[in-house]
């Protein structure tokens, strides 16, 4: 990401302090993570710690500090889906893929993440990848989906 | 677009709009919320204005894209006004035959209406619905006929009625006694009331004062203030825009959970339009009044629901919470008075205010007035959500309007409150429902998800889940909080995993009172009631993992093992394929085995076992049998002609 993008990010929130969540949740938004270079940049510009700006980045879970893959993955584990059997659904998906919830594989193909409730709960248990939702997904099923992405 | 600068040239706009409406006009409604779009309603949208246009009704009909109808289980939902046809899980194939009985034939597809499940009967009137028929939509109603971002649909349905009744008639001290009256009580999560909350932060010395929409909604398995922001943005709004004016006022902010994309694009269409037609900004409709508003997305950070983590998270800080007193009222954002709300709780406030706080608090139980938005999930039949009466008992809910159980199994119990809240189980189901009255069966109203279990739900597992989310939710700033969790929680899967001893309960709950006593937040403070509720209710549960290594629910993967039944194997092979482990053993005409030394308990041959011969069953607390000899293992009566 470039610096004159991220400059014009941080003018749109004129500039103010108070706005740097909103600020890295656009810079996430665009460019899927945060590296070192664009925090150095944000908080230069403004005028925030880097140390503060570590804080942010890892206490909220939106922020990614690692690039992520291709094709996102998204459990959800809310307590609708848990008792329908979610937790099955996320081993086999973890086995299928090697890679545990935050994680991201090798090849840069999928990153896998667990989420609290993607309030589609009439479907669940729910794998969303790439803002697809797969509802009422079972165990058996996993693969098959898993295995259609590229 | 033309600014509106009086309460007469807003009556006079309401007029211009209704006059070009005609409400014998058939119109198509079809839900579009988040959930809806999961089930398919984005690509049943593109079929109905392509049918539209083929059949050349489009200027014969309206089209209205709506927020959510609530009936989650049977989305995508169709209404046909203003006759009320309801049709439930319309595909995009399903479109023109639809249109063509409805709009043309004026007949009823009778394979897309409702259909008892018990008795096959047939409801095609969308009011006479059970699961709408035992409802009360005074908040949630509106989501049905207005399209969310049209002000002008706002509008047409009584839409800011209130907030001219409001800023011309009403003083802000005589708002707040009317809120007060009316009994209304928070709908986030402590059910604190409002009237009293807002008296706080007007008499409060400090200037400039802020207000709050607390739209960060993270209990798993609560989607009403998701559904409400989408869907209705300008009730919540106009509750806001009365609730500011009444404590003085003159910047608020909405703070909008992170995954809720949809919300925030609705929502700030929303006040781009209100601003731009003058009740948002300077002089509101001419009455001196001054309030703007700001959007603040979540960054994912369940504790940020909590009012004190949520305003550090607003300052751009991470949201940890600090000890109240101070109360936000005196000290909130900025150091400022704050009042802040949940987006229930605004929207509630423009129907107290049109209809007085003597109807408003004619509905309801002695401590809790109104209605309450519930989500219905889990283990139940029609998930959704359902507005009720505060007062109508769990019973009612869940089985009136839920549909019970699905496939015939038996309820345990319901969850209510989120993580922090509690299980009530069956002896309990006649409780009314309201915030003292759960509050006393060891649950709490919370944000209002209702998360119903049956028998195959695993207490232990269920309180070892919600210890587990909020471990992981923790901000980590206290010390009851962020260690007590993790050590309940290594003690809860331990129980789970069947190495549970028999001093774990002491020490359970003694972290759970320390926890109780000593947390900073309310996180904190409550996360040991999922454990102390079903300990209280399903002890049981407990002495039968730690005691008997057993999991009456078959649902602890470390407790169970699976089983073919000799006597209902019919050598299908769907298990042996699907296994995953190479556990299965088997063949043509011959009974399958698992061996268990290789099983891992993924349970995929249970799942593919079909339901007719129900053959793989789980085996808790006891030996499996031992594998049937050879000779035994072949099947000598098989189908003809297969």
């Amino acid at each position: 990401m470039d610096t004159a993008r991220i400059d014009q990010i941080i003018d749109k929130h004129d500039g103010e302090a108070s706005a740097l969540i909103q600020v890295l949740l656009e810079i996430q938004s665009e460019n899927h993570w945060l590296p070192k270079a664009v925090l150095a940049r944000v908080s230069e510009k403004l005028r925030v710690p880097l140390s503060q700006i570590q804080h942010i980045a890892t206490f909220y879970k939106a922020f990614s500090l690692v690039p992520k893959g291709r094709h996102q993955v998204h459990i959800c584990m809310g307590t609708a889906c848990h008792v329908r059997g979610a937790t099955r659904v996320l081993e086999k998906v973890q086995d299928l893929t090697g890679i545990k919830p935050g994680e991201t594989d090798l090849e840069l193909k999928f990153s896998l993440e667990t989420v609290n409730c993607l309030g589609c709960c009439a479907l669940g248990p729910v794998m969303e990848i790439d803002g697809k939702t797969h509802g009422k997904i079972t165990p058996a099923e996993t693969p098959d989906v898993i295995e259609s992405y590229e | 677009m033309a600014r509106i600068n009086s309460p007469a040239e807003l009556e006079a706009f309401r007029k211009e709009i209704l006059s070009r409406r005609d409400p014998t006009k058939p119109c198509i409604t079809l839900c579009s919320g988040t959930a809806c779009h999961a089930t398919g309603s984005k690509e049943v949208a593109i079929a109905i204005e392509e049918e539209l246009k083929k059949q050349a009704l489009a200027d014969k009909v309206d089209f209205r894209k709506t927020g959510c109808h609530g009936f989650c289980e049977k989305g995508p939902i169709v209404v046909i006004d203003p006759e009320e046809t309801c049709y439930l899980q319309v595909t995009p194939d399903d479109v023109p035959e639809l249109i063509t009985a409805a709009l043309k034939e004026h007949t009823v597809v009778e394979r897309l209406i409702y259909t008892d499940p018990n008795t096959g009967e047939k409801t095609a009137h969308e009011p006479e619905i059970p699961f709408y028929k035992h409802q009360k939509r005074m908040v949630f109603g509106a989501n049905r006929r207005i399209a969310p971002q049209s002000l002008e649909d706002y509008l047409a349905n009584d839409g800011a009625k209130a907030l001219v009744k409001a800023l011309v008639e009403m003083t802000p001290e005589e708002i707040i006694a009317e809120v007060k009256d009316a009994g209304l009580r928070g709908r986030g999560g402590a059910g604190f009331p409002a009237g009293v909350k807002w008296e706080f932060a007007r008499k409060s010395k400090g200037e400039p004062k802020y207000v709050v929409v607390n739209c960060d909604e993270g209990d798993p398995g609560a989607y009403m203030d998701r559904s409400l922001m989408e869907g209705n943005p300008y009730g919540v709004l106009e509750g806001l825009i009365i609730g500011a004016y009444a404590i003085g006022a003159h910047e608020g902010y909405f703070y909008v959970r992170q995954e809720y994309p949809l919300a925030l694009e609705n929502l700030s269409v929303a006040i781009e339009r209100a601003e731009a037609r003058g009740l948002l900004g300077k002089n509101i409709l001419g009455s001196g009044f001054d309030f703007t508003v700001k959007v603040h997305r979540g960054a994912g950070a369940f504790v940020c629901g909590e009012e004190t983590a949520l305003l550090r998270s607003l300052e751009g800080k991470a949201g940890e919470p600090r000890p109240r007193p101070p109360y936000p009222a005196v000290k909130g954002l900025w150091d400022k008075p704050t009042n802040i709300n949940n987006v229930e709780t605004w929207a509630n406030v423009p129907l107290i205010i049109n209809k007085g706080a003597e109807a408003f608090a004619s509905i309801g139980t002695e401590g809790s007035k109104g209605t309450k938005i519930f989500s219905l999930v889990g283990k139940i039949n029609n998930t959704g959500l359902v507005e009720v009466p505060m007062g109508i008992t769990l019973r009612e809910v869940i089985f009136d309007i839920g549909g019970g159980i699905p496939k015939g199994k038996k309820f345990k119990a319901v969850q209510t409150g989120g993580p922090s809240g509690g299980c009530i189980p069956e002896k309990l189901l006649d409780l009314k429902v309201g915030f003292d009255e759960l509050t006393k069966a060891g649950s709490m109203m919370g944000s209002g998800g209702m998360i119903i279990m049956d028998e195959e739900t695993c207490m232990v597992d269920v309180a070892r889940y919600f210890v587990d989310f909020l471990t992981d939710e923790s901000c980590g700033k206290c010390v009851p909080c962020r260690e007590g969790l993790r050590q309940m929680h290594k003690i809860l899967t331990r129980i789970t995993e069947g190495k549970g001893k028999k001093e774990d309960i002491a020490t359970l709950e003694s972290l759970a009172e320390t926890a109780v006593e000593a947390s900073l937040c309310a996180l904190g403070s409550t996360a040991a009631n999922p454990f102390l509720s079903t300990f209280r209710y399903f002890k049981e549960e407990y002495t039968a993992h730690i005691d008997d290594k057993r999991c009456p629910a078959l649902s602890c993967k470390e407790l169970i093992s699976y089983y073919i039944n000799p006597a209902n194997c019919t050598g299908c092979g769907l298990c042996l394929k699907n296994c995953p482990d190479g556990a299965i053993d088997g063949g043509k005409k011959k009974i399958h085995i698992i061996d268990q030394d290789k099983c891992t308990n993924c349970g995929t041959c249970f799942d593919v076992c079909p339901p007719k011969f129900n053959s793989v069953i789980k085996i808790s607390g006891e030996a499996v049998p031992p594998p049937i000899a050879e000779e035994q293992r072949v099947i000598v009566r098989k189908k003809k002609g297969k």
